[in-house]
């Protein structure tokens, strides 16, 4: 038994820590239904072609091959996409990248699914591919989709003041082109589920998935299926950061599902597949203007974003969408123009990932800052704390704050730690052949859906008959620990004890529809709904209590762990007691929430289509400490600090997992990690060649939580941080290097040969 | 062919082809699926059991390699003191966050709080070097790692 109190604002240990540490936590991975059907995906290996034919007489022939489906036995639209519905389940026309799916292979067993798909005989006609934004953009480029003009997926402005005429007053401008990588979620967790037709037809399927509610309209529009009778099945995922956002293993699985006769058909992809197929992080080029008064005080911003979306859309018009709004940095800056390109090109598909298209601005901006800082003679955090927005400002989309804004908190906090106080002394200590360099980066990241979407949840909790609470989870935990915080809620708003309150992963049968894991409004949309619903739980509890009791109000009740007590009689009646007089509907409580929108949306913008603008941003300072070997070019990084206003911290030691992880996922995008496409082909399919950080890359991180204030509007004053640190590392790292060898490098990622490069002139 | 070998300290025989995976034997086959496979080419360390006490990738072994020996799997971490401590440690640091990597860590750890020294965060960082993790930035894994190295080997 579980004993420890849960209260909001303590360290209390995750609820499914001990399970996940005793190998006992079930993953989607870790079905195997007795029985069940193996499903795998033939892709092309062509970039770019029309099929000429799909040849599957011979797998089929196979002992223990069941069935080969193409395209032809997709009965609906065949389309999925969360927004934009254009692409295939089995590609019916075109290929458009190198691993689209062209058949799916049914089989008994892992061998005889291997030897199955590597029977079916794929004729493709090449044609020319578009693996780079310039060949994408040029006039005569082939449309990779028809309708699609330009290969642009989207293109939206952001001009807010007098936009370009206010570079007209600077006295200081600064330009740089920056690009920034491909990065794969790299989740230890590839993309897997199981499925199987139920007898009145409907489907039920398991499956790692960051949206159960929402795949089932995707798997609804693109194999007929009703919505309504899909049944979704979510459990803890081996890691998601966007990459699990949306169809990956649904529709192939819904489909396979419909020819397996009622039997359950399982589908993993191994790490390749999961490397050429799955979604990434877009790659990003930018060119950057940025102009201020001579003493320091931003004046006028030029940015021109292009991000890489790859062979199809999954979000890449809103990840564009969101980098834009944020790419001018948390910062006061009257006239901004920024322009956004998303282009199409026969490179894998791009998506959502952990700080959605913010990270790869963020880059650019933070770069910025310190070239002007460097321009004007002025210190990087004095050039930062002076032009740091704070609520009431408008930021660089025109968008007017009105919610907690703290990033001169954190900015003030980090200024007065010791890596920044003693930096001198710590860079003149540096050890032979090193070059020892400070680097900062002022982050923010919005939280929630943004204008245009509901950013909604339905909580519900109910009081089982062995008076103990469940709570019905409807935002999957892909691991921020989202649901260890559902438990810290309830159990605080009912004082009970961390045995006494559980939870269910999404079920769509017993929760509902809540959106997506995603948008770090998981917690706090949620988090939201379910205070309601326990309240409103409680509040049934007291009263039950009060008439079983013979009280005339509630004056002395209270809940304890296990029971309701009447403290000035010590009368009681235990939960279980309540639970068996109380009806079974009781018991159970609803609650629901709807994110804060803008009701005054700034006219800045043109060309978005939804999310735009958003009322809520983490925010964050971060500080790099790092050694630049001179004649090898390796970084070591020695420390890092993060500085983070997330508002009241729920749990201290869950939010440090979350900028921890988050700052990791960064180094590694600043470090090493680059997803290299040629031509359309994955060179770096496995761990051996996409290198992401091991225990010796990582140094210690510091977190610290910002002294700021509450976000009044979220649950216990809380707002989301899990995207903002993964935001920092990058242009921390590139700014620590120019501070040690006076190099500014402007690619990412920062690898040995880039330094080296950059060094040696 | 048929392999006898001791798992979790109970003595098993499986009849499977000598070249089966270790980790389809284990996940598949006998239904332990706290071993995770999260890259099937030895580089990520998920499916990291002990074989004759060695770390070992599953993902990289043959069912017959197994033949005779004595294999230690995530399954088995609740029936020693070592392996009790590693996981309130891992529990209570904060070390689990999506939790897919930590089978492997904690069997890795294992092995390093068994050599019955003490280590530092350098050495401890160096033992799990093998071990991916996507989601912590290894900071609260080491912190477990050294609690329980410091529960386990008071010298």
């Amino acid at each position: 038994m579980n004993a420890s109190a849960l209260k909001i604002g303590t360290s209390h240990p995750r609820g499914d820590a001990v399970a996940k540490a005793a190998g006992t936590e079930r993953y989607a991975a870790d079905l195997y239904p007795q029985g069940c059907l193996w499903a795998g995906a033939v892709r092309s290996h062509q970039a770019c072609g029309r099929i000429i034919s799909i040849d599957t007489t011979a797998a089929a022939a196979l002992p223990g091959v069941v069935k080969v489906l193409t395209a032809a036995d997709v009965v609906a639209s065949n389309r999925q996409g969360i927004i934009h519905k254009d692409m295939p389940v089995l590609c019916d026309d075109l290929v458009r990248y190198c691993g689209d799916p062209l058949a799916l292979v049914l089989a008994e067993t892992k061998e005889a699914l291997q030897r199955g798909m590597s029977a079916v005989q794929l004729q493709l006609e090449p044609l020319p591919g578009l693996f780079d934004l310039d060949s994408a953009l040029a006039a005569d480029a082939p449309l990779i989709h028809e309708d699609k003009p330009g290969n642009l997926l989207a293109q939206a402005s952001i001009c807010k003041g007098t936009g370009l005429d206010g570079f007209d007053a600077c006295s200081v401008v600064v330009e740089g082109s920056f690009s920034t990588p491909v990065q794969a979620h790299a989740f230890l967790e590839t993309e897997s589920g199981v499925a199987r037709l139920e007898e009145d037809g409907g489907l039920l399927m398991e499956v790692s998935t960051q949206s159960p509610f929402r795949d089932r309209f995707e798997i609804s529009h693109a194999l007929g299926i009703p919505w309504g009778k899909i049944r979704i099945v979510a459990p803890s995922l081996g890691g998601g950061f966007g990459g699990k956002d949306g169809a990956t293993v649904q529709c192939l699985l819904g489909l396979a599902a419909q020819h397996a006769d009622g039997r359950w058909v399982r589908m993993q992809w191994d790490r390749e597949e999961s490397f050429k197929a799955g979604y990434k992080r877009h790659a990003c080029r930018m060119e950057y203007k940025l102009g201020a008064a001579a003493d320091g005080t931003l004046q006028a911003l030029h940015a021109k974003l292009w991000y890489d979306t790859g062979a199809y859309a999954h979000l890449g018009a809103e990840v564009m969408e969101l980098g834009m709004e944020h790419a001018g940095g948390p910062y006061r800056i009257p006239h901004t123009l920024i322009e956004g390109w998303c282009v199409y090109t026969n490179n894998p598909t791009a998506g959502a990932m952990r700080a959605f298209g913010v990270c790869q601005a963020t880059f650019g901006f933070e770069s910025m800052m310190d070239l002007l800082a460097a321009k004007l003679g002025m210190d990087p955090l004095e050039l930062r704390l002076k032009n740091a927005l704070v609520r009431g400002d408008e930021n660089c989309a025109g968008m007017r704050l009105t919610t907690s804004t703290g990033i001169k908190t954190c900015l003030e906090q980090l200024q007065q730690h010791p890596f920044w106080q003693d930096r001198e002394v710590w860079k003149a200590a540096s050890p032979a052949y090193k070059k020892r360099g400070i680097g900062l980066a002022s982050v923010f990241n919005a939280a929630g859906y943004g204008g245009g979407v509901r950013d909604a949840a339905t909580a519900k909790i109910e009081l089982t008959p062995e008076g103990t609470f469940l709570i019905h989870n409807a935002v999957t935990d892909m691991g921020q620990g989202n649901s260890s915080a559902f438990l810290q809620i309830a159990g605080h708003i009912l004082s009970q004890d961390a045995s006494r309150v559980l939870l269910k992963q999404p079920d769509t049968r017993t929760a509902y529809p809540s959106g997506s894991s995603s948008a770090g409004r998981t917690t706090y949309t949620f988090g939201k709904a379910l205070i309601t619903a326990t309240e409103e739980l409680k509040a049934r509890l007291l009263n039950w209590a009060g008439m079983i009791l013979f009280l005339q109000d509630n004056d002395g009740l209270e809940l304890q762990p296990g029971r309701v007590l009447h403290q000035p009689s010590q009368k009681e009646v235990s939960l279980v007691a309540l639970a068996g007089y109380m009806q079974p509907e009781e018991r159970v409580c609803l609650g629901q929430y709807v994110a804060p929108t803008c009701k005054e949306v700034p006219p800045t913008a043109k060309g978005f289509f939804i999310g735009f603008p958003h009322v809520i941003f983490g925010y964050g300072a971060h500080l790099v400490r790092l050694e630049v070997d001179s004649l090898t070019g390796q970084l070591t990084v020695c420390d890092y600090l993060a500085v983070t206003d997330g508002g009241r911290v729920l749990n201290p030691g869950m939010f440090d997992q979350q900028v921890q992880g988050g700052v990791a996922q960064g180094l590694g995008y600043a470090l090493m990690e680059d997803f290299t496409v040629r031509d359309g082909v994955v060179k770096t399919p496995d761990f051996a060649t996409y290198l992401i950080p091991g225990s010796l890359d990582i140094p210690e991180i510091i977190s610290i939580a910002a002294q700021g204030e509450p976000e009044e509007t979220g649950p216990f004053g809380m707002k989301g941080i899990g995207e903002v640190a993964m935001n920092g590392p990058l242009p921390a790292v590139a700014n620590a290097v120019a501070d040690a060898c006076g190099v500014r490098l402007c690619h990412g990622p920062l690898t040995p040969q880039r330094v080296l490069a950059g060094v040696k002139g | 062919m048929t392999i006898r070998f001791n798992l979790n300290s109970i003595p098993t025989e499986c009849d499977c082809p000598s070249d089966r995976r270790v980790i389809d034997l284990l996940r598949e086959d006998l239904g332990l699926t706290g071993s995770k496979e999260g890259c099937g080419t030895g580089e990520c360390g998920a499916c990291t059991i002990l074989v004759d006490g060695v770390p070992k990738l599953a993902c990289l072994m043959l069912a017959a390699q197994l033949e005779g020996t004595q294999v230690e799997t995530v399954e088995a971490l609740q029936q020693t003191d070592q392996g009790r401590a590693l996981m309130t440690a891992f529990a209570e640091e904060g070390a689990v966050q999506c939790g897919y990597c930590i089978p492997g860590m904690e069997m890795a750890s294992l092995a390093l709080l068994r050599q019955e020294e003490p280590l530092n965060r350098e050495q401890i960082k160096e033992g799990l070097s093998g071990n991916l993790c996507r989601c912590t930035g290894y900071v609260k894994i080491v912190d477990a790692v050294e609690r329980a190295v410091q529960e386990c080997c008071k010298i």
